[in-house]
């Protein structure tokens, strides 16, 4: 509710202000808005951000940061009181007072904890008044020498411009700032992690179950958790089924783009490609959802029938239909790479009597590897961060076999079972998530980082 | 040249020699081998979609239908305590109310447990649901309107022919009525309870297989057993360390001791397979059905009763809807016998269940129709009671976010990118940054949202807006490429025709190229729309997994999305939950179909040949 | 009277050159694209109201001389602009110049046509409406009647101004950008090969059109025709290999070239 007040008492300010700004450009030049410089709605928009930009960023800043300057001050208040407190009470406390702030009802709160909500509410009383007070000063003041400002040869125009493009190159930095984000925040939790666990212990322990973490500190908790974090199990499962998604999908998908591309008949091309657009449309929950609830148990009953004991978890679903899920991935990926091999390769080897299928398997391919192992490579990076199939799929438990029927669990599904449900942030089992993401990104990265250069290198070749 | 190629034997070419002509045939089968390897790569993959598909749908489809019971319930203001006030009316006891409306229906059913199995036959959430209709419908009090209320989810399976096939046989002759100290008994003139009788035997043969087949693995472990005995009785003798010694010993005693119960156990299978071979063998003895074997329930005059022992020509039955204490006999219309062919141990619908259920059908108080419940509310731990409306809502909330932030920066980054970013290591370091992002595995920028927006920030857990806000900065880069790339589409001699009548760069833009571009852009951005309505793993991260019963009404209200419902009913057990999750996946898939085909017709109508 | 004959009759009536006011000049113009240089210190003074035709062999560098007079060349990231270029006493490269207001005054017709994808009384509309040119829509409306009356159109689509303008023949479309450039009312109007995308006919119009242009802009035309170029220019200047070889009253140069590769140019030993 509040936040549409907002939004609506800043859109008519805007609107206000844009007025202003347009009527004073016309009557400056006593109404014959052709001499002007800039158009007469280039003055509003030059009037509206001077008077709303400045106001904004304050506000915005105060938004995002309001929230320390209360703790801190709160905290002073509360004085000794709360300095003896444990830090995870402290935070209870301060979490409490903020969840009770609008509430009339008190009475379930401990003595310190209402004395938090009344300073709480005394000092947001005074400071959102004092943030009201200089916001509107702030538009005031900037819209006033704006219209002050405005005159003939205002180049109202270039400054509105120049905004304009100040607010297209930070929409350019979201991208940055997101991989910054992404950096920080597995760097960071990942570090508190090592901290209990060691990093070592962690890359190449063999034991994994960290259900039974030890949730304390010192060199105790480090040594019992060491034993309990070791991730090797969890790489082997990912791998196993990441062997077994690409066995399934590079011959079916690079077969798929050779047929498509040198064999079919248009007809068969334009039904084929919707369906393998279809393919990849399909959300990955669905797939898991069919791996789980069909293609596994028909794998355990045919595994019953012929006196073979396949888990009903097993390795072999989620990797199959995880191999079907990027098909198209690498079929349209090799597509590209083979499409970019020229014509005159072909010509030249169809010249000298060889058939299509020879042209293909000696000419074509060799030329073409470079970009088939990337766009493999790329296939391998999306086997390795898929989630949703292995987690309704794939098993829990951390086994290390490279027997396809036996149930092994990978890093994604164990990403989401360590952080679903209610989270301590400090705890070892939620920071493993995070060390387990890091190792994710750093090997997706990697794969991808390498496999765009190569395919870049590639395509150049032949351009 | 045919007689140059015929006619001179010594100038045959390498290339048309015999043995050329076998390696080029050879090469042609390696051609036709390779084709056809393409073309069931293809087929590969539209089996699987059409298999996927075609599981999704057949299991889906039954959710979209529901039956309704429709009963007279007593809704007077004495049995709700109604004040006049809307708050009396929500605190009612409406559980009473339905309990009693259907037992009103079935006056003979006096047990307790029987009661409670028959208050079963409707949702536990029938009260709910009368509660919101007499809630937003206060005239219903006191008017005994029949009101509908769900009926429970295996009635539904059931009426829905799912929980058992069954067929009819037409009564022959008639049937004599005998009521003794231990129950009902049927005496026919002829032998029309016959087939259920073979079908007995049946049952008791393959009964005898399976026992047969435990007592042969019985039999080997015995064997192996005193194999193993002897061996040791051979071994301890001969054993001079005392330790090892003692530890043989102690198995021996294992052993022998297993031996007895072997044996033991060996002799009751052999007495069991005797007796019901002796039975099998006697076609004439009647038998026991038993919950093991299929049902078989006489239909009498009105009456239902279910026979519990027959012979060819009699039957003991129980009454499970009763027969009119004056009835003595039956004559051959009146009677006639349905067979349930699914044991009733392995359902979960009990033949009394059933019988009710085919009661209430009969007295036109069922009503079949499109499942309403399943479009208009959200979770619930009932899957008759549970719906997607909730997750659509929180699916709808979330992409509102999600659009208004990531279509606005995308398009802003890629037309700084395109058209005015020069070509420096800041512009190439955004731009791999960007393709990289979007190789990004999803579940990181779930990691993201939890460790910044929820841990840093202390943003809402489950919220719409958190969850938008994620899948935000996911689909950036889809959107910034497609949108760089329709951009790119637009011919340079547009740009040169503005610029040379002096409008500015950035007008140019705005009014020119923007223009042209926006059907690519917005193309791009449904396709990254769908993928953000399909997205699942980011939101698990983030509480968006929350059981919400409750339709969510604003950005900041804990909600679910369609993706994670389908996640979550996967996992219940309940055969109705799976047709649920089948439906609701169908739900999703029409959303993207939709999303996608409009990108489509969007590409189509304003595709531009320059 | 023929086309043909009245353009031949223009060009031997074309007044005294080397007269009048020089509109615009370029003094040492050197420009680069990244490494490679394309024109080498050229001179050259355009007078008002006067058309002067750039001739030379394909690559010589009229286009880049031309783009540089308008700023076009700013677009291009890698291209580098040395020397002074004037108008009016006004250096077009010096850092106060608004490159909008440049182009609004040296308005530019592109070699192949290129209306925007929108009615064609928009294309005309346009630059009157982003320059806040007129008051009101009814001397937007005289602005649009004029210039397309002057760009000799107006007969042909006063009855379909709301249709696009893609819709015209290649002759109409390239005098709609004409109509469009002029509405702007440009002092200098910069023409890049107008109409090598035309045909003999459309071409014949468009020059025709030229001529009368001439009366309210200077006008700078790049050819690939010796015989437009002599058809409807006072001056004319030979580029060759990125350097200006010679320039001149147009029928001296065709008539009496001082440089030997004027001369070749002319008789068609080189292009
Ligand atoms: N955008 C550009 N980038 C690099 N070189 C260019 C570019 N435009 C033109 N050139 C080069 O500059 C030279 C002059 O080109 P131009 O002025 O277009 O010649 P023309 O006289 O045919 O119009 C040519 O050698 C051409 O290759
Ligand atoms: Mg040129």
């Amino acid at each position: 509710m509040q936040g549409w007040f907002f939004v609506l008492i800043l859109v008519l300010t805007a609107c206000a202000l844009f007025y202003i700004g347009r009527s004073r450009a016309v009557t400056t030049v006593g109404g014959d808005a052709t001499i002007l410089h800039s158009k007469p709605g280039f003055h509003g928009a030059f009037v509206m951000i001077c008077g709303l930009v400045p106001a904004v960023l304050v506000f915005l800043t105060w938004l995002l940061f309001s929230r320390y300057l209360i703790n801190a001050y709160v905290t002073a208040q509360l004085g000794a009181d709360f300095a003896n407190l444990a830090t995870i009470e402290q935070q209870a406390l301060l979490r409490n007072m903020r969840s009770f702030a609008d509430r009339a009802d008190l009475s379930s709160l401990a003595a310190l904890e209402v004395a938090a909500v009344e300073h709480y509410r005394g000092f947001v009383a005074t400071a959102a008044l004092l943030v009201q007070v200089i916001v509107a000063a702030l538009v005031v003041v900037g819209s006033w020498f704006a219209v002050r400002a405005i005159k003939q040869e205002l180049r109202a125009r270039q400054f509105v411009e120049k905004t304009v493009m100040a607010v297209l190159i930070a929409a350019s930095g979201v991208a940055i700032l997101t991989t910054i984000g992404i950096v920080l925040s597995l760097i960071f939790e990942s570090i508190n992690f090592f901290q209990k666990v060691n990093f070592l212990d962690f890359l190449f322990g063999t034991h994994w179950s960290p259900q039974s973490a030890f949730e304390g500190v010192g060199a105790e908790a480090t040594d019992r958790n060491s034993e309990v974090f070791g991730a090797i199990p969890v790489f082997a499962g990912t791998l196993l089924i990441t062997a077994i998604a690409i066995i399934v999908a590079a011959p079916i998908g690079l077969m798929s783009a050779i047929y498509l591309s040198d064999y079919a008949s248009p007809k068969v091309r334009a039904t084929a490609k919707p369906i393998l657009e279809i393919l990849a449309g399909i959300p990955t929950v669905v797939y898991g959802f069919f791996a789980a609830l069909t293609v596994a148990p028909f794998f355990r009953n045919t595994g019953d029938a012929i006196g073979i004991s396949v888990s009903s978890e097993s390795a072999l679903a989620a990797g199959l239909v995880m191999g079907i899920m990027i098909i198209p991935f690498v079929s349209s990926l090799s597509d590209d790479v083979i499409n970019s091999v020229p014509q005159s390769l072909r010509d030249g080897s169809a010249g000298l009597g060889a058939t299509k299928s020879e042209t293909i398997r000696r000419v074509i391919l060799p030329a073409a590897l470079p970009g088939i192992v990337s766009a493999l490579m790329l296939a391998i990076s999306r086997a390795i961060g898929e989630t949703m199939i292995v987690v309704m799929a794939a098993g829990l438990s951390a086994n290390m076999t490279v027997n396809p029927l036996e149930a092994v669990t990978t890093v994604t599904v164990q990403i989401v079972t360590l952080l679903v449900g209610d989270q301590e942030f400090d705890s070892a089992k939620t920071l493993a998530a995070f060390a387990l993401g890091l190792v994710l990104f750093c090997v997706t990265l990697l794969l991808n980082v390498i496999a765009l250069r190569v395919i870049q290198k590639y395509r150049e070749q032949y351009d | 040249m045919t007689d140059l190629a015929g006619g001179n034997v010594e100038h045959v070419s390498i290339h048309t020699s015999e043995g050329a002509r076998q390696r080029l045939a050879k090469r042609y089968r390696g051609e036709s081998i390779f084709k056809w390897l393409g073309r069931s790569a293809i087929g590969v993959s539209v089996a699987f979609l059409l298999l996927l598909l075609s599981t999704v749908v057949f299991q889906g489809l039954p959710a979209f239908t529901f039956n309704f019971v429709n009963l007279p319930f007593e809704l007077t203001k004495e049995k709700l305590d109604y004040d006049g006030t809307a708050e009396s009316l929500r605190k009612a006891n409406y559980d009473a109310v339905v309990r009693d409306a259907i037992r009103e229906q079935f006056p003979t059913v006096t047990g307790r447990s029987e009661r409670r199995t028959l208050g079963g036959l409707l949702s536990s959430g029938a009260s709910v649901y009368l509660r919101q209709q007499v809630l937003n419908e206060p005239d219903v009090l006191g008017t005994n309107k029949r009101l509908e209320v769900p009926i429970s989810d295996f009635a539904d399976l059931y009426l829905k022919g799912q929980i058992t096939s069954d067929y009819t046989i037409e009564g022959r002759g008639a049937l004599r009525v005998e009521r003794g100290e231990n129950g009902m008994r049927l005496i026919a003139d002829q032998d029309v309870f016959a087939d259920a009788l073979s079908r007995a035997k049946d049952t008791l043969r393959a009964q005898e297989a399976t026992l047969r087949a435990q007592q042969s693995g019985l039999q080997l472990s015995l064997n192996k057993t005193r194999g193993d005995i002897k061996a040791l009785q051979e071994r301890i003798p001969a054993e001079t360390n005392a330790n090892v010694k003692s530890r043989l010993e102690a198995e021996l005693e294992r052993s022998e001791s297993d031996i007895t119960v072997l044996e033991a156990r060996i002799k009751q299978l052999e007495e069991q397979i005797t007796n019901i071979e002796s039975r099998v063998a006697n076609p004439g003895l009647g038998e026991d059905l038993t919950g093991e074997m299929m049902s078989v329930l006489v239909y009498a005059d009105g009456a239902v009763l279910k026979v519990q022992k027959v012979t060819s020509t009699t039957a003991n039955v129980e009454q499970y809807l009763p027969l009119d204490e004056a009835v003595t006999s039956l004559d051959a219309s009146q009677w006639s016998i349905r067979v349930l062919e699914v044991p009733e141990a392995n359902r979960k619908f009990t033949d009394q269940e059933i019988v009710w259920t085919d009661e209430l059908v009969e007295r036109g108080f069922v009503r079949s129709g499109l499942n309403t419940i399943f479009f208009t509310r959200g979770a619930s731990r009932e899957p008759e009671m549970a719906g997607v409306l909730g997750a659509a809502v929180g699916s709808a909330l979330t992409l509102i976010i999600t659009l208004l932030l990531s279509f606005p920066l995308g398009v802003a980054a890629a037309i700084y990118l395109e058209e005015f970013a020069p070509k420096n290591r800041w512009t190439t370091l955004i731009e791999v940054n960007i393709n990289n992002l979007a190789a990004v595995p999803s579940i990181v920028f779930g990691l993201l949202g939890l460790a910044v927006f929820l841990n840093y920030f202390e943003l809402d857990r489950s919220a719409p807006y958190v969850g938008g806000m994620v899948l935000a900065l996911m689909t950036l880069p889809t959107i910034i490429i497609a949108s760089r790339a329709a951009l790119r589409a637009v011919p340079p001699s547009i740009r040169e025709a503005a610029l040379g009548i002096g409008a500015s760069r950035l007008q140019t833009v705005v009014h020119h190229v923007l223009p042209l571009a926006m059907p690519g852009i917005l193309t791009g951005t449904i396709i990254g729309m769908a993928q953000a309505l399909g997205e699942t793993a980011p939101l698990l991260m983030i509480g968006m997994v929350a059981f919400v019963v409750d339709i969510p009404m604003g950005f900041s209200d804990p909600s679910t999305v369609l993706p994670v419902q389908i996640f979550m009913w996967a996992d219940f057990p309940e055969p109705a939950f799976q047709q649920r999750t089948s439906a609701a996946i169908m739900v999703l898939l029409g959303f993207l179909i939709t999303m996608n085909a409009l990108a489509v017709v969007l590409r189509k109508r304003f595709e531009r040949r320059w | 009277m023929s086309v043909e004959a009245n353009m031949a009759a223009t060009a031997a009536k074309a007044p005294a050159v080397n007269t009048g006011k020089v509109k615009m000049s370029g003094n040492g113009v050197n420009v680069f694209y990244g490494e490679k240089q394309a024109l080498f210190d050229v001179d050259l003074n355009i007078y008002e109201n006067q058309v002067i035709s750039l001739i030379g062999p394909s690559g010589c560098g009229k286009s880049t001389f031309l783009r540089c007079l308008n700023r076009m060349n700013d677009t291009i990231d890698v291209c580098k602009v040395t020397g002074n270029i004037m108008l009016d006493e006004q250096d077009i490269y010096d850092k106060n110049i608004d490159v909008v207001e440049l182009r609004a005054r040296v308005g530019m017709v592109f070699q192949k046509p290129n209306p925007f994808p929108k009615s064609i009384y928009e294309n005309v509309a346009y630059g009157p409406r982003i320059h806040g040119m007129t008051r009101t829509k009814d001397e937007l409306d005289e602005l649009v009647t004029s210039s397309l009356r002057r760009a000799g159109l107006w007969e042909e689509v006063k009855d379909r101004l709301d249709q696009p303008g893609t819709g015209l023949s290649g002759g109409q479309q390239q005098r709609l950008c004409i109509a469009r450039a002029i509405a702007t009312q440009p002092e200098v109007l910069l023409m890049d090969e107008p109409c090598s995308a035309l045909d003999p006919i459309a071409t014949a119009i468009i020059e025709e059109l030229i001529d009368e242009l001439r009366a309210n802009f200077t006008i700078v035309i790049v050819t690939h025709s010796m015989q437009q170029a002599a058809r409807v220019s006072q001056k004319t200047a030979f580029f060759h290999l990125g350097k200006l070889i010679e320039e001149g009253p147009t029928d001296q140069i065709f008539t009496n070239p001082i440089n030997k590769k004027t001369q070749d140019y002319i008789t068609g030993r080189i292009g």
